[in-house]
């Protein structure tokens, strides 16, 4: 137990006293809990508020002071709501599909620096009560991924819920699922290595350091395209409109969890909430600096807040996203399924491989010091590549509609 | 398949249970087409496995079939093959409660009929009785012109409606809100003229139930002033977003032939580019008397069916600022001591007033024999109404032709070859009032 210590915090110094680096691994498990959980909690109470803002609508207001307590009310309500499983429902895979889907969520959040001082090659370490370590729980080299796998994970619990419900609205829900969330999950991974390219590392510390100003963060140093890439996928990912086909209400009733109820309904709901939560920080981590401070005119202007400045960045960005998201909902209709893979397939995927290419080609460049002429020689070469990519892509989709209309496919 | 309910001959049957023609019409065939065209509707690619395709029940109850409609919908993969609406979850046979009630009594039932759109069932229930009673000549100039502006009024009502259930069938969730919002205001003028939101029973044999209340004339002009602002609102969230055409445009296309043959009235006739609209080609009331223009779409599509609800609030509107500036002064109901109950005044005079006044509510006016059918422009299509009377004061026989029944027919014939979020729209699109359908 204390030998993986150092495995999953390596800053950590395990030559103390044998349980102070037990204790701070715990105490952070701790606090990450709380902390997702209580957060998941206000931003259901956030969402509602800003979706009822924009429609008009007061929103909750009545349990607690403007009706924060709201989601602990309905969270209860749920609670000693009875546990329905339908007659034809595979009972097992019922009973974990839910879990399949709400501990990937706060997983997630063991990997993502959520505070931390980058200054001064001070690389995210802090010293608390004697004890220098990161504000994140587990700095894994592999950390982003981690998160990439137990995203995958999360398809799982959404996928085996619809299925083993033993209904057909689920059933058609998981379908979707699985298919729109393995499809987008392609092109988060192109425009993450991007990212992963640029930064030179895996660890999800590592890449906030590399971004110690804003011109380093890297939404400009990947040049956008993988940031709305990657704000798009995380979308569809997510399962929140206009992408919200999984569920689907107006479509598929509830689609996945239509049979579910009580705590397990919960769950997903938690679940999907947390997501949006831990994927906007990820979002913020891998593009925005984390919790990097942004100097407005050389100061940083939370410096005040000490230890907790990075901290309170990393908020203030990942609420942005989280507003986004909710726009998002109160905005945009939903898109139809073969829409939704059109966009996936034929023009997130060919853009972000497309400019992954573009930036290894760069990469090269700086790599061997190739020189002012050397960069114009690759930049046209690549060019001439991608284009010669974009015809025969628009041939390939020529054929594949000539195919299709010769085949009789009325439909 | 296993059947666990089983509604009759309303159920979707396996393919093998069912002869080529009952197929063909599952699969959408319209039946008054020619063999050929009907054969080619017919031709399935490949006739699917039973084992390949899911039936699946959209409701009775599901959040967008707007109310009970319930459809059979036969899937493979998400592609709908056949579809078979089915009826009636709703039906409280108010037809038959219709040769109960008096002919002073008939509003209250047919103004539940068509609920987002009341005044229009009154207003054709009380055009059929006067025509029977052969006073629709009669009928004061201020009465009519009173019918126009709340019928054209509740146009407006039931197509803010459909905005609402539109934008939120297809996701557009804040859309819903936003609709109710206007609709909710013409509502209260409706309850400040009325007494009610809904369900009014204002329009009767004869003309009104009272008079327009003071101050309507500023109430329909801030409804007028605050609508065109709203309208260019719904401009930038639905019809120019390209999510919102991507998921209507091409979506439930019908053809004119079909569309006709189908016996589609209203705004899904008049997407295919028929132009056929009633205030305009059988004037009734006095629309011949003010100008508007009939909106027609091109390709028959879920956009065009949008669009043209849209842009007849926009008509409707121009309607009604006419009505506005022409409305006479005058009595709002005939003054026949036939069918017009006593002023509440003389009631307490007269013997004779009193009961008359009794006489005709309980009893009701005696109705000469024969039988009448009108036909006005609901919203949602031609709304008609057919009454045979024995002489009696309540009709021999009450029969409503329900725009929404009608147009329910194109249903298979829309969503076929579409997928589920399709069929979702094509709903949507034709914006059936279940309580009409079933009546």
């Amino acid at each position: 137990m204390i030998a993986a210590v150092p495995m999953v915090d390596p800053v950590l110094d395990t030559d103390d006293w044998w349980w102070q680096p037990l204790a701070v691994v715990g105490l952070k498990v701790l606090v990450i809990f709380i902390i997702g959980l209580v957060g998941t909690m206000f931003m259901v109470w956030f969402e509602r508020k800003i979706v009822a803002g924009m429609q008009n609508r007061v929103g909750p207001n009545k349990a607690g002071p403007f009706g924060l307590l709201q989601t602990l009310a309905d969270g209860t309500k749920l609670f000693f709501k009875e546990d329905l499983i339908p007659d034809r429902a595979d009972r097992m895979v019922f009973r974990i599909a839910p879990f399949l889907a709400f501990v990937p969520a706060f997983l997630v959040w063991a990997v993502i620096p959520l505070g931390g001082d980058f200054t001064g090659g001070r690389d995210g370490t802090v010293t608390w009560f004697g004890e220098t370590t990161r504000v994140q729980l587990a700095d894994p080299p592999v950390g982003v991924l981690l998160v990439l796998a137990l995203s995958s994970i999360a398809v799982y619990g959404v996928m085996l819920a619809g299925w083993s419900s033993g209904s057909k609205y689920p059933l058609l829900g998981s379908v979707r699922a699985s298919a729109q969330m393995i499809s987008y999950e392609a092109a988060l991974g192109l425009s993450l290595a991007a990212v992963l390219m640029t930064a030179g590392t895996l660890s999800t510390s590592g890449i906030v350091a590399n971004q110690s100003s804003i011109t380093n963060w890297h939404l400009l140093s990947t040049g956008v395209v993988p940031f709305v890439i990657f704000l798009i996928a995380m979308t569809a990912e997510l399962n929140r409109p206009p992408f919200d086909l999984v569920e689907a209400e107006q479509e598929l009733v509830g689609g996945f969890h239509t049979e579910y109820s009580s705590i397990r309904f919960a769950l997903f709901f938690l679940a999907e909430f947390m997501n949006v939560i831990s994927m906007s920080a990820l979002l913020v981590t891998l593009f925005l600096g984390g919790p990097q401070p942004l100097y407005l005119g050389g100061v940083d202007v939370l410096a005040f807040l000490g230890p907790f400045g990075g901290t309170a960045w990393l908020l203030a960005k990942v609420f942005i996203f989280l507003y986004v998201y909710v726009w998002f909902r109160a905005t945009l209709p939903r898109l139809r399924y073969d829409q939704l893979m059109n966009l996936g397939w034929k023009v997130l995927i060919p853009i972000a491989l497309g400019w992954f290419l573009l930036l290894a080609v760069l990469q090269v460049g700086r790599d061997r010091n190739v020189g002012q002429t050397g960069y114009v020689v690759l930049v046209v070469a690549s060019l001439a590549v991608l284009v010669l990519c974009y015809l025969l892509f628009q041939a390939a989709l020529a054929v594949a509609r000539r195919n299709r209309e010769s085949e009789g496919a009325a439909y | 398949m296993t059947m666990i309910a089983d509604e009759g001959a309303q159920e979707l049957r396996p393919r093998s249970e069912l002869t080529a023609r009952e197929v063909m019409r599952e699969v959408g065939a319209v039946l008054r087409l020619s063999e050929a065209e009907a054969a080619k509707l017919g031709d399935l690619p490949e006739d699917p496995d039973e084992d390949q395709t899911m039936v699946i029940n959209m409701g009775p109850s599901h959040p967008s079939t707007h109310g009970v409609l319930r459809l059979m919908l036969e899937l493979q993969g998400e592609t709908v093959l056949r579809c078979k609406p089915i009826i009636g979850y709703l039906h409280t046979g108010m037809e038959k409660t219709g040769e109960q009630l008096t002919f002073m009594q008939g509003g209250t039932n047919v103004t539940r009929m068509d609920y987002a759109s009341p005044l229009n069932n009154e207003l054709v229930f009380s055009m059929a009785t006067e025509k029977l009673l052969g006073i629709d000549g009669d009928i004061p100039e201020r009465a009519q012109w009173m019918r126009m502006l709340l019928s054209e009024l509740n146009r407006m009502s039931s197509h803010l409606l459909f905005m609402a259930t539109n934008g939120m069938d297809l996701g557009a969730v804040s859309m819903m809100i936003y609709g109710w919002r206007e609709r909710e205001e013409v509502l209260r003028f409706f309850q400040k003229v009325t007494g009610l939101r809904m369900n009014h029973n204002f329009v009767r044999p004869g003309g009104l139930a009272a008079d327009l209340p003071a101050g309507w004339r500023d109430d329909v002009l801030r409804i007028l002033d605050m609508l065109p602002e709203r309208l260019e609102e719904y401009d930038i969230l639905m019809t120019g977003q390209p999510i919102w055409r991507e998921r209507l445009q091409g979506v439930g296309v019908i053809t004119p032939a079909e569309a006709l043959a189908l016996g589609a009235t209203g705004p899904i006739l008049r997407s295919t580019g028929v132009e056929w609209d009633l205030r305009r080609d059988q004037p009734y009331l006095r629309y011949d008397e003010v100008e508007f223009d009939v909106v027609v779409g091109t390709y028959g599509d879920a956009f065009d069916r949008y669009a043209i609800r849209l842009a007849e609030i926009r008509e409707s509107m121009r309607i009604v600022r006419q009505i506005l500036d022409r409305m006479p002064e005058g009595d709002y109901r005939i003054q026949d001591k036939k069918v017009t109950p006593p002023p509440r005044a003389r009631i307490d005079e007269s013997m004779e007033a009193l009961i008359h006044h009794f006489k005709i509510f309980t009893e009701g006016f005696k109705v000469p024999e024969g039988e009448v059918y009108v036909a006005i422009e609901s919203p949602r299509g031609e709304i008609g109404c057919y009454i045979a009377s024995d002489g009696s004061p309540t009709p021999y026989r009450m029969h409503v032709r329900a725009p929404s029944f009608v147009n329910i027919q194109c249903l298979p014939h829309m969503m076929r070859g579409g997928l589920v979020a399709d069929a979702v729209a094509v709903i949507s699109s034709v914006d059936p009032v279940l309580g009409e359908v079933d009546r």
